[in-house]
């Protein structure tokens, strides 16, 4: 039973990866469905560029702490004239996964889900199958 | 052994495979667009147009509101004049701003999204129970509980795995079942506030009840002062007669005192040690369960935890409350032949058909709980009502040439900022189909 269109999409989960605790981190172990279509190297280099920009995103520091206090004196209302930190990383991280879908992932049939799409819980890559290769598999 | 389509579920974020065939997209155009939070399949309730979220019972909320209101509302009324005169004016400034902060607070925790995770799409559920490998195709049977093991700063920590919302729970993360959704970094579910407590409304709650603490105490010492110090004029009798309204608040806060005060003392040690109320219920991280457990979240000093509990950065919404549901495009409708699903993932929620678009621009306007960026908002949507755009990046041209049409569409829709719906077929039923054929 084939859809009229003649594509089929899989989707492989990256899964999280709590070994450094509740942070935001995905696991960089290839998966083998992508074997065929992406260099290790380059999937390890997309989701360790990732993991680094959550760690950006959820640090402790001077800097956060100091958006924290004054958010507080303000009673809060200070983020209705400015974003979180958090959002403006996760801004930077929807703009490199815009950048690594134009010029690595499509070009091989591949497409990068931005996890804040799924909740944080997944990095969501979906293989387009190629119309060419058919039912016969 | 048939294998079916994925879809009768009504998560929010699931692709409508009934109704979004070409023939009916037409018409489903016309129908008012919906917000996703109002297909949430949790238990809360959503006000100001999906902006306030809060648990499905309320009435202890208001209660806590109207006792804060009421007796604030005597104190200024009737005891701050005397104590402006007699004593400073500064008191009832004082007052006022340190009610305006616990309101402002209670307000800030009740109506945030405490941290509520999103349930699994069709696709992740399908591919974590093929990871999972449950070898039953009926319906209704539950697999034994799922658990896997992680390592954290070298403690093993369990996570479990939760079937409403098919996901295995991150460290910390419990499922509420008043609310039905699983929360962040759970701490509690508190009646008082009409909601659950998790990692993004903790620290709200924590001011609200330490600021609350402040106000009571701040109130029944300056009650009792204004009593004693009238009763030295006219009497002990005639003072209380009169300012009755006075008498009513010392007992309010009389009894509101050891509670409040109490509960800040129990959460001050908690944001100490970096425990939530859920994990030192259970004494996960006590030492009297075995000599060698301890606390691996903790970053080891008093000053850092409460620092970070505090004053840490706030994770935004992982819900999308005010983001548009749209139809997808229509070469996504699944064939409709009724096959059986495999494995046990219908959902035991009344059947919603919604249809989904994920939205950056939508999501990121939604992210924050502010009425200013409905602005921003319509924007985004204009962007996503467009239908088949032409290939503007080089990255949809590729996968127009190679994968057709709809790819293409799914390519564009991603860059613009709109997502791709989840799949209506799972993985493994692909490829069982395939090799059906």
């Amino acid at each position: 039973i084939r859809p009229d269109h003649g594509f089929g999409r899989i989707s492989v989960f990256i899964q999280r990866d709590y070994s450094s605790g509740t942070i935001c981190k995905f696991q960089t172990k290839f998966p083998s469905e992508l074997e065929s279509r992406l260099d290790k190297q380059q999937f390890e280099e997309t989701i360790q560029t990732l993991n680094n920009l959550y760690a950006e995103a959820e640090k402790l520091g001077g800097s956060s702490y100091l958006e924290g206090c004054l958010a507080c004196l303000t009673a809060y209302t200070v983020f209705l004239c400015m974003e979180t930190h958090y959002e403006k990383v996760l801004k930077k991280i929807a703009r490199y996964i815009r950048d690594q879908n134009e010029k690595i992932y499509a070009p091989r049939g591949l497409l990068l889900t931005d996890p804040i799409e799924r909740g944080l819980r997944v990095v969501e890559i979906t293989i387009f199958e190629d119309r060419n290769i058919g039912s016969a598999r | 052994m048939h294998l079916g389509e994925s879809t009768r579920e009504c998560e929010y974020s699931q692709i409508s495979t009934r109704s979004s065939t070409p023939m009916e997209t037409p018409y489903k155009k016309k129908t008012p667009k919906k917000r996703k939070w109002e297909t949430f399949p949790g238990r809360n309730r959503f006000y100001c147009d999906g902006r306030i979220m809060m648990a499905k019972q309320t009435g202890v909320f208001y209660l806590t509101l109207v006792l804060i209101l009421v007796t604030c509302g005597l104190f200024f009324t009737f005891d701050c004049w005397f104590l402006a005169e007699q004593l400073t004016p500064i008191i009832p400034v004082i007052g006022a701003v340190l009610f305006l902060f616990v309101i402002g607070t209670l307000l800030r925790t009740s109506f945030s999204d405490p941290g509520v995770l999103p349930r699994a799409t069709p696709d992740e559920a399908a591919d974590l129970e093929r990871q999972i490998d449950v070898a039953n195709g009926s319906t209704g049977y539950r697999p034994p509980p799922r658990t896997k093991e992680v390592v954290i700063n070298g403690q093993t920590v369990k996570l479990k795995y939760c079937f409403t919302c098919k996901i295995f729970r991150p460290p910390r993360a419990s499922h509420c079942s008043l609310c039905d959704n699983c929360v962040e970094r759970f701490d509690h579910h508190c009646p008082w506030v009409g909601n659950c407590v998790g990692k993004r409304n903790y620290r709200f709650f924590y001011m609200f009840i330490l600021s609350l603490s402040f106000l009571t105490v701040f109130i029944f010492a300056f009650v009792i002062t204004h009593i004693i110090l009238n009763s030295q004029r006219i009497g002990f009798l005639s003072a209380l007669k009169d300012s009755p309204a006075s008498v009513l608040e010392v007992v309010v806060c009389f009894f509101s005192v050891w509670s409040i005060v109490g509960l800040s003392g129990f959460h001050t040690y908690l944001i100490s040690s970096n425990q939530t109320t859920n994990e030192d219920i259970k004494g996960s991280w006590s030492s009297k369960r075995s000599k060698d457990n301890y606390n691996p979240y903790s970053y080891g000093n008093i000053f850092t935890n409460c620092c970070a509990a505090l004053c840490g950065p706030l994770p935004p919404s992982l819900i999308d409350r005010r983001g548009f549901i749209q139809s997808d495009a229509p070469q996504l409708a699944p064939p409709t032949n009724g096959l059986p699903m495999y494995g046990s993932t219908q959902s035991q929620q009344s059947h919603k058909q919604v249809n989904t678009v994920d939205c950056h621009l939508q999501a990121k306007a939604a992210h924050c709980d502010c009425p200013h960026n409905s602005g921003v908002l319509l924007q985004g949507v204009a962007h996503h009502t467009g239908r088949g755009p032409e290939p503007r990046t080089e990255a949809e041209s590729h996968v127009r040439a190679r994968f057709g049409a709809a790819a293409a569409r799914q390519i564009h829709l991603k860059a613009r900022g709109g997502g791709i719906s989840s799949s209506p077929w799972s993985p493994l039923q692909i490829i069982l189909m395939l090799g059906l054929n």
